[in-house]
């Protein structure tokens, strides 16, 4: 009777929050099986793990700019490899219970940087960046992003060389970010090095490019400028960008 | 002395190929392999080898060079905060031709002793420190894959002390940035384009087979150097 109920409840959250951005999800790993269900019916929550995100579109649906072999290892292998080491890592402690949000911030610690920290963010930052693309991306934003745009860089074309800026002299594994900068209220490029990402370093992320060499080295090889273009130009997804945008002022205002 | 100079800075600049001298400032260039592209396989496939050593490391001398020449004009000009703002790129790309041209004679074909043990002072050293050459290659294989991103796994000699020492460094960092008398003995490249495009996401594997071409040989002659 107990296990039903946690199982109907179960099925009801997956199917909601599929893909919803949201943070309480159930586990899909081997160890739920394992879990005791009288533990997570007494607490009356469900004890959620970290599940694997699919990008939102077939693993070749980027080609030819990004191909299928390359979501194959980056989402099939990196992206799963951080998601199952995170795992492992929270399992029966308190992180276990929480968002992956809160696990990222719980564990970046201020900067005095705990173990889970690099495998929270990087499941973070690699939903993320499947969410920042799109088959048939590209193109130029429009409405109020563009506005914004234009107000602090000046032109979008000066945003794009800010942006390739940022993306290549990242030295060594990280990502090029567009975040809305909470305090000053405008649209800000910033780059971070392996799993750094905008949440802790306490603005609004809206975009990012993933410039680790796995990101990029079986399409490209060493040729990081030319995998840049070819995001700005074929994959973006203004649309996601734009409404990331709107919640990011709708959650500041609301402040 | 002097004269001897005098005469070679004449004879350089009469050579228009030496355009670097004629300026004072000494730039690099990519030193060649002993060994050919494909001679470390099936270890190291032959086309990671020739674009790493082709494009990667070329690319941190040209960068290299290009941030010298920057920062020599910031020097002549007195522009401090130019040679303070180009220090990370000297850093990344000085660091990148550094331990790069370490890397390259770190390794050699199994027919040329690639692989091979190290004996003498050497591999007494290491059975001292870690018991056995075995388990100083599981430590180092641990620490390089624990390595987040980018970086080196290193054995090396600390000078002063006459000891043996692993570590790591970040992105490009050189050995020195750890201890300023550490002596790299072995370097090996755990940055992705070191390895992807064979073993893919599975660093543990290159680390593993890059044994089979490791040059003790090299490795011994530096600590011998160092450890008289």
């Amino acid at each position: 009777m107990v296990m039903a109920s946690v199982t109907t409840l179960a099925s009801h959250l997956t199917s909601t929050f599929t893909y919803a951005p949201e943070f309480c999800r159930l586990s899909q790993s081997s160890h739920s099986s394992q879990r005791p269900c009288t533990r997570k019916s007494v607490s009356g929550t469900i004890s959620a793990s970290i599940d694997l995100k699919p990008p939102p579109y077939a693993l070749d649906a980027l080609e030819p700019h990004m191909s299928k072999e390359t979501l194959e290892y980056h989402w099939g292998k990196h992206h799963r490899g951080y998601v199952n080491n995170l795992n492992k890592q929270i399992e029966g402690t308190e992180l276990d219970k929480m968002s992956l949000e809160s696990i990222i911030l719980a564990s970046h610690n201020k900067g005095d940087i705990l173990p889970a920290f690099n495998n929270a963010a990087q499941v973070w930052n690699h939903e993320f960046f499947w969410e920042s693309m799109k088959p048939g991306g590209g193109g130029k934003p429009s409405g109020e992003l563009l506005e914004l745009i234009n107000r602090d860089f000046g032109s979008f074309e000066a945003l794009i060389q800010e942006f390739k800026l940022a993306a290549t002299t990242q030295f060594g594994s990280g990502w090029a970010w567009l975040v809305y900068d909470i305090e000053d209220k405008k649209l800000v490029v910033l780059k971070s090095s392996n799993a750094i990402n905008p949440l802790v370093l306490g603005s609004y992320p809206l975009l990012t490019l993933d410039v680790w060499e796995h990101a990029y080295y079986l399409d490209f090889k060493n040729l990081r400028p030319d995998y840049i273009s070819t995001f700005l130009d074929k994959l973006v997804s203004w649309d996601a960008v734009s409404s990331r945008l709107e919640a990011a002022k709708a959650s500041i205002e609301g402040k | 002395m002097a004269l001897r100079t005098l005469a070679t800075r004449k004879t350089l600049g009469a050579l228009s190929t030496f355009p670097q001298q004629l300026r004072g400032l000494q730039t690099f260039t990519l030193p060649d392999l002993a060994y050919d592209y494909g001679a470390l396989e099936p270890a190291i496939s032959g086309d990671i080898m020739q674009l790493h050593h082709q494009k990667h490391h070329q690319t941190y001398i040209t960068n290299y060079n290009k941030a010298l020449e920057q920062l020599d004009d910031a020097i002549a000009k007195g522009d401090a905060s130019t040679a303070v703002k180009l220090q990370s790129a000297i850093k990344f790309n000085g660091g990148g031709h550094v331990n790069h041209s370490i890397f390259w004679k770190n390794l050699a074909p199994t027919k040329e002793g690639g692989g091979d043990p190290p004996h003498g002072s050497l591999g007494w050293a290491i059975d001292q420190s870690y018991g056995s050459v075995e388990k100083l290659i599981a430590k180092m294989n641990a620490e390089g894959a624990a390595v987040q991103g980018s970086g080196w796994v290193w054995l090396a000699v600390d000078k002063e002390l006459k000891r043996l020492v692993v570590e790591t460094t970040a992105n490009q960092d050189p050995l020195v940035t750890k201890g300023p008398s550490l002596v790299p003995l072995i370097g090996i490249d755990v940055w992705e384009h070191a390895y992807y495009l064979q073993y893919k996401n599975v660093r543990p594997d290159y680390l593993k087979n890059i044994w089979k071409v490791i040059n003790w040989k090299y490795a011994s002659e530096i600590y011998e150097k160092e450890c008289p």
